[in-house]
């Protein structure tokens, strides 16, 4: 079933972290196997955030030396790292296993990002000026409160709860998706892809990269690619609603933009509060009242619809 | 125009244009049918006894209960208080009763309801009101799709826009939508009116067996099997009283508005020989 959940202040910054928590754990009944979060801080132009793991968290509870694997495989990464120029100007170990590094750069960022992942068992979830993805199994509490997301200040986010239908209980295969190598975008989804494989097969014969099985993760890619080849967000949103088959809702976010696409059988939930100062979507009401307990006026965006909004 | 009442019962009005053949329900379903609030378990409440209930940090089971426990002491008009957007509350009420909710419902609000009168004063989410059988539902703001699902009967009632599949299988009884609806609405309905006095979506009314469907604005396009039908007096005069009951108008006029009806064409499928189905479809 899955829950998928956004939020944009329009001018201005606020906890998105509690925010989209709150949200998030709303629609926990909608899919308690993983939570993700896609938060938007204010940007830095001259410094990168990179959040990434080096196990599953499932790995963590197997073998004797998956301790030292993890060790082995960060220390890996900061050489790998520091030999294609880049400059680490913080840390942060959110987990045993799940890292946040934040670093100058003006280097070519794909290459870096491949050297980075071919490290086995390493994946970057995200890179960007304001982007920072977080997506672990558990409820959207469990997650906020292992990564310490409360008081996050930014100025967007979208978030997802997973129910795991045709892909793995696993970090990698839960949402949301960063539409990998392109700066600060991310994908949350709640649907079905019927024409997955086909439409993978094509990207990875241009050259792009998937890291799971699961069709919401084409998504991320297939924006990536409409982008690269001069979309802009919205026309290429607009696209994808005639090109990706099935059914399904999807909210994708960039540095400074959110956008939410729905296909032309709006089988698939998503309920919309807008003002001058915030917009809300989500895939049930009872989550937009979360951040909003009192009287508020909400409508469901129809089928084919395409909106994007501003921060 | 003859001078309807309210009594008249949608048979003698005319408005059923089934020509049934024994394969679907011949029974009707009507908010006027005082036999449909007969339940001998029903709570015997009174209209002038009031209370209301406050939902805020209430689950929705712990609502539903309170609403009953008011009706089994009698109160017949009960006020719920910050709903909050909650799924599920007010359904299975099988008596009279004014409710009103003050706020928004989640989905599936107010399902599977045989008599009461509801006023939500907010928005309802997916599936309001499916299978409900008599009663009416007011919903004051907007309403998510599959709304009315597989209704029999009642008026059920969005002033404001209203999403898809709106009436999916409807088996009776009158909706209608302020706005406009979404894409599918009307789809595989089997009898009962629907009143979208803005724009409808594609494919209205694809695969409907019968019914009527009436709307004041544009439509997207038609599904299978959904023709236009002649608009007669006798509808218009259904209408005006009909949208009068809810201080509601047509845009252009009732005289203006669209009849979708079915075309009967997959209504007959199964009574065709294999060469002529070809034809058909």
């Amino acid at each position: 079933m899955c829950g998928i959940a956004g939020l944009i202040h329009r001018g201005k910054s606020a906890d998105v972290g509690s925010q989209l928590t709150s949200m998030l754990q709303a629609l926990k009944h909608r899919g308690p196997d993983s939570t993700g979060f896609a938060l938007y801080g204010n940007p830095r132009d001259d410094e990168y955030v990179m959040r990434f793991k080096v196990a599953e968290q499932e790995d963590m509870r197997h073998g004797f030396l998956i301790r030292d694997q993890v060790k082995e495989r960060k220390a890996e990464v900061d050489r790998r790292l520091e030999e294609t120029g880049i400059r680490k100007t913080a840390e942060l170990e959110a987990t045993e296993y799940a890292f946040c590094y934040r670093f100058s750069f003006d280097g070519d960022m794909k290459h870096t990002a491949d050297y980075v992942e071919d490290i086995e068992g390493v994946e970057i979830l995200s890179i960007g000026n304001a982007l920072e993805l977080i997506k672990d199994l558990g409820d959207a509490t469990v997650v906020s409160e292992q990564y310490s997301l409360s008081g996050f200040e930014g100025t967007h986010a979208i978030g997802h709860t997973r129910m795991a239908t045709e892909s793995d209980v696993d970090i990698r295969s839960a949402h949301p998706y960063w539409a990998y190598p392109y700066n600060d975008i991310s994908v949350v989804h709640n649907g079905q892809l019927t024409n997955y494989w086909g439409f993978r097969r094509e990207m990875e014969r241009r050259n792009h990269r998937f890291m799971s099985n699961c069709d919401s993760e084409l998504i991320a890619v297939y924006i990536a690619d409409r982008l690269d080849r001069g979309d802009e967000l919205e026309e290429a949103m607009t696209r994808s609603v005639d090109e990706l088959d099935g059914v399904f809702t999807y909210v994708v976010a960039t540095e400074d933009k959110l956008g939410m696409a729905k296909d032309v059988m709006a089988a698939k939930p998503m309920v919309l509060y807008e003002s001058d100062e915030f917009v809300a979507l989500a895939s049930e009401e009872v989550a937009i009242r979360s951040v909003f307990p009192h009287e508020i006026d909400t409508y469901d965006p129809y089928e084919g619809e395409v909106k994007v909004w501003q921060s | 125009m003859a001078e309807l009442k309210t009594t008249d019962s949608s048979l003698e009005m005319g408005m059923h244009t089934e020509q049934l053949s024994g394969r679907t329900q011949q029974v009707f379903f009507s908010s006027e049918e005082g036999d449909n609030y007969t339940y001998p378990w029903a709570d015997q409440v009174d209209f002038d006894k009031s209370t209301e209930i406050d939902a805020e940090g209430l689950e929705a089971k712990e609502v539903n209960l309170k609403i009953r426990d008011a009706m089994g002491q009698g109160y017949g008009t009960i006020t719920v208080l910050n709903p909050a957007a909650k799924h599920s509350l007010g359904v299975g009420i099988l008596s009279r009763l004014n409710l009103r909710f003050e706020g928004s419902l989640g989905y599936f609000g107010c399902g599977l309801v045989d008599g009461p009168n509801i006023v939500v004063t907010g928005r309802v989410g997916w599936s309001c009101a499916e299978n409900m059988m008599a009663g009416t539902i007011l919903i004051e703001k907007n309403a998510g799709s599959t709304f009315g699902a597989a209704i029999r009967g009642g008026d059920l009632v969005c002033k404001g826009d209203v999403g898809s599949r709106t009436g999916i299988d409807q088996k009776g009884g009158t909706i209608i939508v302020g706005g406009r609806t979404g894409a599918f609405s009307g789809f595989m309905m089997q009898r009962g009116r629907m009143v979208i006095l803005g724009d409808a979506g594609k494919n209205l009314g694809d695969s409907m067996y019968d019914g009527t469907i009436y709307v004041g604005g544009a439509i997207e396009d038609l599904g299978v099997d959904a023709v236009e039908g002649e608009m007669t007096p006798l509808d218009a005069q259904w209408l005006t009283q009909k949208l009068g009951q809810y201080g509601l108008e047509a845009p252009n006029g009732v005289e203006k508005m669209t009849k979708i009806v079915s075309g009967k064409q997959l209504w007959n499928y199964d009574n065709l020989e294999p060469s002529e189905k070809k034809l058909v479809l």
